[in-house]
């Protein structure tokens, strides 16, 4: 099964963290993304993502590969929505299991720091007071993600 | 040399473009050169440098040269996660 994949409708996260579990696997990191009512001040109504998806699932797959030899954690997987999503659903799932914690956090961080950086994915927001838009925000100054 | 690409849009070039693919005939000798014919053609409001390129599934560089035949995505600044 993938370690990265798109899903065009709500996801249930029991099955994968059970994929993660393992007998070397002493920690366990996880990671949700939710839709928020806010951003830049800004009250939001409802959200859309759309993906490129051959290349999500290829860089997204690769990311987490990258995360684990990085990290030495043991197994990881990340799912990303697509569609319209409301208020509180979830958006993105990251987990991570490895020996120790140290690992699991990493790996977690790294793989949603790089997914939202690199993955071909784009958030349609919708505002109160009717105006919506893609997000495309500007590259982080050189030097400045790890 | 002419080449039949098929060019996709996503997000905010897919708005100005007015669709989520189009098949040109180019004569485009790279990619970027390609980008600049689309540009001229459906007026995207940002340039090559906030924009990366993937061709046939992966990413590509700007210098790269037109594959006949292949699928070419024009991909504005992320926002997933």
């Amino acid at each position: 099964m993938s370690r990265f994949r798109i899903s065009d409708r709500p996801f249930e996260i029991a099955p994968l963290r059970q994929r993660l579990l393992h007998a070397r696997a002493g920690a366990f990191a996880s990671f949700e993304g939710w839709v928020r009512d806010h951003n830049d001040g800004r009250p939001v109504l409802g959200l859309y993502y759309e993906a490129y998806v051959g290349l999500a699932e290829a860089e997204g797959a690769r990311i987490v590969e990258e995360a684990l030899r990085r990290s030495g954690a043991i197994e990881a997987c990340c799912v990303h929505r697509t569609g319209e999503l409301a208020i509180g659903e979830l958006a993105v799932w990251v987990g991570a299991s490895a020996a120790h914690r140290d690992a699991a956090f990493d790996a977690c961080r790294w793989i949603i720091d790089e997914v939202k950086a690199r993955v071909p994915i784009w958030k349609h927001e919708r505002y109160a007071g009717g105006d919506a838009g893609w997000l495309h925000p500007p590259a982080p100054p050189p030097g400045s993600a790890d | 040399m002419m080449a039949r690409v098929t060019l996709l849009y996503f997000a905010s070039l897919r708005d100005a473009a007015g669709t989520r693919s189009e098949t040109v005939e180019t004569g485009a000798a790279d990619l970027g050169a390609l980008f600049d014919e689309a540009c001229r053609r459906h007026g995207f409001g940002m340039g090559r440098e906030r924009l990366r390129v993937a061709m046939d599934g992966e990413f590509a560089r700007w210098a790269d040269a037109v594959r006949d035949g292949a699928e070419v995505a024009f991909i504005p600044p992320v926002s997933g996660g």
